[in-house]
């Protein structure tokens, strides 16, 4: 599908209602939607809760579960593990829960406590055994599941200034990247010798980085570019020419500025998401979406990319995305 | 926590004369300046019984309406340079807006340039959603701006 031809249109195929508060976050569940399994979508609320939802047979979309009683502020963030089995929620009230999905219930089976303040992103990486939180008090935490829905926490990350934002694995490398209030976003990785984990590069304004507010960032299905938007107004493509053998050591350091897209967003852009078929997507403060695409402009060096599309009133509210899906309050 | 109070002895002013305003002469859903200048001017300062039009924290003339677009500026001006109730008072702005206009409104809320000595650390918090949002969550903070709120009731006609 050649996205640069042709009329798109993004239309809205239902509202889901049912929370009482303002959505922040949303995940799809990555074992479903294919092979004859109904799609499952989990979102996260200031009403403290997160509901599932399942596609029925029919088409439309159902709440089929409310996980409630557990955290005790809003819930910021949530993440699905590549099993799909396993959903965590990160929440303002410093913890991030673990739930378990047996037989369409939910049961939380573990709590990760250590943060200072709250949580605002989680993060599973893609084997499944490694877990990233973030939060207000600086810090970026790395888990590891142990047996029996055990969990150790295996590093405490310092080095950003402020508030982290989100944390998001790498696609395939045992790779993170956190993006700040402090401007900034850092790559981490594992020291190949000492199993030590430590940043590996920061992306801040002298590296053509953001000048405000990092609030979101999102890989491509290669794994060679990664999208950050900020409250500058901007997203930025990064690339990579680290290989993909190479899984840790100083080729994962090796990040650079691509692109900056900017001149069309005038509020705060909350939201970037990369997908499978290479559409950029941002959320931003004015309730608009719009979706990006690399023209293939074979005269330039550097690649630009294009507005394919911009949905206003998305949503009655400021946007957020996730997976190609959006949601606002 | 400060023991005495940031300014002991703030500059007190006289409220701005009421105008009833005429039925025909505003139309009922477009907000204007003074729509959102009435929705704040009791607002009580923290730590003085005083309301923020009193003190001179803000006016009429610090308020920006774009109906059109859908947004509302404020700039206030905290009593002294180094007033650590900055944040409080923005996050009280905050408050009041959301619960006087509809949702659809973007504000956006500063000290008034020069004003204040972390002025770019105060401005980025309070225009940060998620900083906001968790602040309102902690409920030492919710009930000082409660109280801010609420006792403005007290000087309404």
């Amino acid at each position: 599908m050649d996205f640069l031809e042709g009329n798109l249109e993004l239309r809205e195929r239902q509202r889901l209602e049912g929370h009482t508060d303002r959505v922040w976050s949303l995940a799809w569940n990555p074992a479903t939607g294919v092979c004859g399994i109904p799609a499952m979508l989990a979102s996260c609320s200031g009403d403290k809760t997160v509901r599932i939802w399942q596609q029925g047979p029919s088409g439309s979309w159902d709440c089929s579960a409310v996980l409630e009683d557990n955290h005790t502020r809003t819930v910021r963030s949530c993440a699905w593990s590549p099993s799909g089995k396993l959903l965590a929620t990160a929440s303002f009230d410093a913890t991030t829960a673990i739930w378990e999905c047996v037989g369409g219930d939910f049961e939380c089976v573990a709590t990760l406590e250590g943060h200072e303040n709250e949580v605002k992103s989680v993060s599973w990486d893609a084997s499944g055994s490694l877990l990233a939180t973030c939060g207000r008090d600086k810090t970026v935490w790395i888990w590891e599941m142990q047996p029996g829905n055990e969990f150790e926490c295996v590093s405490v990350l310092q080095g950003h200034t402020q508030d982290v934002k989100m944390v998001q694995w790498h696609p395939f490398m045992e790779v993170l990247v956190s993006v700040s209030y402090d401007n900034s976003v850092k790559i981490w990785a594992e020291d190949g010798d000492s199993d030590d984990w430590h940043c590996v590069q920061t992306l801040n304004e002298a590296s053509s980085g953001h000048t405000s507010t990092v609030w979101a960032v999102s890989f491509n299905s290669n794994g060679d570019r990664m999208a950050t938007c900020s409250d500058d107004l901007t997203l930025k493509i990064w690339d990579t020419s680290a290989k993909a053998s190479e899984t840790s050591g100083s080729s994962c350091g090796s990040w650079r500025h691509l692109c900056t897209i900017s001149g069309y967003h005038d509020r705060t852009i909350f939201s970037v998401n990369w997908s499978r078929d290479g559409v950029i997507a941002s959320g931003a403060a004015d309730d608009a979406i719009r979706l990006f695409f690399e023209s293939k402009d074979n005269s330039v060096d550097v690649p630009s990319y294009k507005l394919l599309l911009k949905k206003e009133k998305a949503h009655d509210m400021d946007v957020k995305l996730s997976a190609m899906e959006s949601k606002g309050t | 926590m400060t023991l005495g109070l940031i300014n002991a002895n703030p500059v007190v002013h006289a409220k701005k004369e009421r105008v009833a305003r005429a039925e025909d002469s505003h139309a009922d859903d477009a907000v204007d300046r003074l729509d959102v200048f009435d929705s704040v001017r009791d607002i009580r300062d923290p730590e003085h019984p005083y309301s923020l039009e009193q003190l001179s924290v803000l006016s009429e003339e610090s308020i920006t309406v774009d109906e059109k677009l859908g947004r509302i500026q404020i700039t206030f001006t905290p009593t002294v340079q180094y007033c650590s109730m900055a944040t409080v008072i923005g996050l009280c702005l905050r408050v009041k807006l959301m619960q006087c206009f509809p949702p659809h409104f973007k504000v956006d809320i500063n000290v008034t340039p020069g004003s204040h000595a972390d002025e770019e650390s105060v401005n980025k918090q309070l225009n940060d959603k998620e900083r906001v949002a968790a602040a309102l969550e902690n409920p030492n903070l919710r009930q000082l701006v409660d109280e801010c709120l609420y006792s403005s009731e007290l000087y309404s006609l």
